[in-house]
């Protein structure tokens, strides 16, 4: 266990154990964050995670592995072989998320980056979420668009539609959040080291399921914080 | 044999008011920007653009050439939010019909295997289906009942897709790691127009690159325009990459009246694309 590990590298780890069981899929982080994240679980516990350049090629720590251009992003999204982290502009207590626009999607007061593959990653293979700035414009009553199916959203849809669907976790710079409640509400899985639970509720609009006692998010090993400040390459 | 070279004035006289345009590339990754540049400094009006979406939507959206945008996104990838485009939305001066990606390509397939629609999950439970209300659903005949979204065909009246290399009649070479959907474009279309960087004799293609770099083939093809630069300021690997000191200025011309004018007058209005590659030289 190390103590000096940064706020950064503990949200590195939080988002390396998204993925932690996923075996051979491909893995997407969209963000700096949980890219790190991602290398960091395939350099420890998720070996056979399959991670791109960001381009168009199968990457396995320099080495190209094989041809990952967008028609093919495409066929594993839909095949559900994968595990996206995404970001959001918004995001509601089922889980719901927005990165389309802001006010009124006919004329929006903030024209953000339109829905992109948000409803069909949610619907077909496992999301996570990154939230570098938590706080009450992220963590909404309501979203302003649906772009990524939330829990209520999902099981509206009932046990057919919906059964690709999983949201793992929500990864913030305060907390991990996570759906593990029985109406799959928003739960507080874990506060990062040195942020009290209050700090997280007031920084969210919605009430939060919070068990009697909240754990700390875990710290980075000693091997682990030596990867990461290697570089992870 | 047909010999397809054309110029980009050419392939302006082939488009009318109010059609519905397809352009292939991605985001700011090669797009066949001496067309959409050909189309702005024309008289054409009214446009519905089907992009996954760069400055090629922006520039339509800037000039006033779009009445309605289909994307999934429009980012200028390095930049990731188009600010032109923005302006525009914001403005609600263009229509939009917002998509999955994923749907966004499904409906491109429809329209190139002549189908209504096609059947996905995408979409399901997402708000693309309230902000299009026209969508519909359809449940399987079979006995899983599943219901699935109906993904109309986007049926385009031209598409225009930029290339790396291309014969005289339209067999196309992409010589970069991505072919994005450009092939679905042309057979989505009518009416299918090829820029390419340069255009070499057939018997050559297969020294520029192995043979599946040659994705548009000439049955996709009714006009190719030989454009060096073609796809400026987007990427356009292996020939170059993105000028991102030239997206950043064009970036800022969005919030700058004046700066705009500037930028419109010494890129957009040049009267021909080697007018345009001499102004970016000239920088």
């Amino acid at each position: 266990m190390s103590t000096d590990a940064t706020r950064d590298e503990i949200c590195v780890v939080a988002c390396a154990e998204a993925f932690r069981g996923d075996g051979e899929i491909m893995a997407s982080p969209m963000l700096p964050v949980p890219a790190l994240g991602a290398r960091l679980a395939k350099k420890t516990f998720a070996p056979d995670l399959v991670l791109t350049d960001g381009v168009a090629a199968m990457q396995e720590w320099g080495v190209v592995e094989g041809w990952m251009p967008y028609r093919k992003v495409f066929d594993v999204v839909w095949w559900g072989r994968r595990h996206v982290f995404m970001g959001a502009s918004q995001l509601d207590r089922f889980g719901n998320q927005n990165l389309s626009c802001i006010g009124d999607w006919r004329k929006p007061s903030s024209q953000l980056l339109g829905v992109r593959g948000a409803p069909g990653n949610t619907i077909c293979h496992t999301t996570s979420y990154w939230v570098p700035k938590h706080g009450k414009d992220v963590f909404v009553e309501s979203v302003d668009l649906v772009s990524g199916v939330g829990y209520d959203r999902a099981a509206a849809l009932g046990p057919l539609a919906g059964r690709f669907h999983e949201i793992r976790v929500v990864v913030t710079n305060l907390a991990v959040l996570d759906f593990d409640t029985p109406d799959h509400r928003m739960r507080l899985r874990s506060v990062h080291p040195g942020v009290p639970v209050d700090e997280v509720l007031a920084a969210t609009s919605f009430e939060l399921v919070v068990p009697p006692s909240v754990p700390e998010t875990r710290r980075p090993s000693t091997a682990e914080l030596e990867l990461i400040r290697a570089g992870l390459k | 044999m047909a010999d397809k070279r054309i110029t980009e004035d050419d392939v302006v006289a082939e488009l009318r008011d109010g059609m519905t345009i397809g352009i292939g590339g991605w985001g700011s990754r090669r797009k066949p920007m001496s067309l959409v540049r050909a189309i702005a400094r024309s008289p054409l009006r009214d446009l519905t653009i089907v992009s996954y979406g760069g400055p090629d939507v922006g520039i339509l959206c800037a000039v006033g050439k779009a009445r309605k945008v289909i994307y999934g996104f429009v980012s200028l990838d390095s930049i990731p939010l188009e600010p032109h485009f923005r302006k525009a939305r914001e403005a609600g001066s263009v229509d939009a019909m917002e998509l999955d990606e994923g749907m966004f390509q499904w409906g491109l397939r429809a329209a190139a295997y002549r189908l209504p629609f096609l059947p996905t999950r995408a979409g399901l439970g997402s708000d693309v289906m309230r902000i299009n209300p026209a969508l519909r659903t359809v449940r399987s005949p079979y006995a899983d009942g599943e219901e699935l979204v109906a993904m109309p065909a986007l049926e385009l009246d031209a598409a225009l897709v930029h290339m790396n290399r291309a014969d005289a009649r339209g067999n196309g070479q992409y010589l970069g790691p991505d072919p994005y959907f450009d092939d679905l474009f042309c057979m989505a279309a009518k009416r299918r127009f090829l820029s390419c960087e340069r255009i070499v004799p057939t018997e050559k293609l297969r020294e520029e690159g192995p043979i599946q770099s040659l994705l548009i083939d000439r049955m996709m093809v009714d006009g190719v325009v030989e454009a060096p630069m073609g796809a400026h300021f987007t990427e356009c690997p292996t020939d170059y990459g993105r000028d991102e000191a030239f997206q950043k200025e064009y970036a800022a011309t969005a919030k700058d009246p004046a700066a705009w004018a500037k930028f419109k007058e010494r890129y957009l209005d040049a009267p021909s694309h080697a007018a345009y590659v001499e102004a970016v030289k000239s920088r």
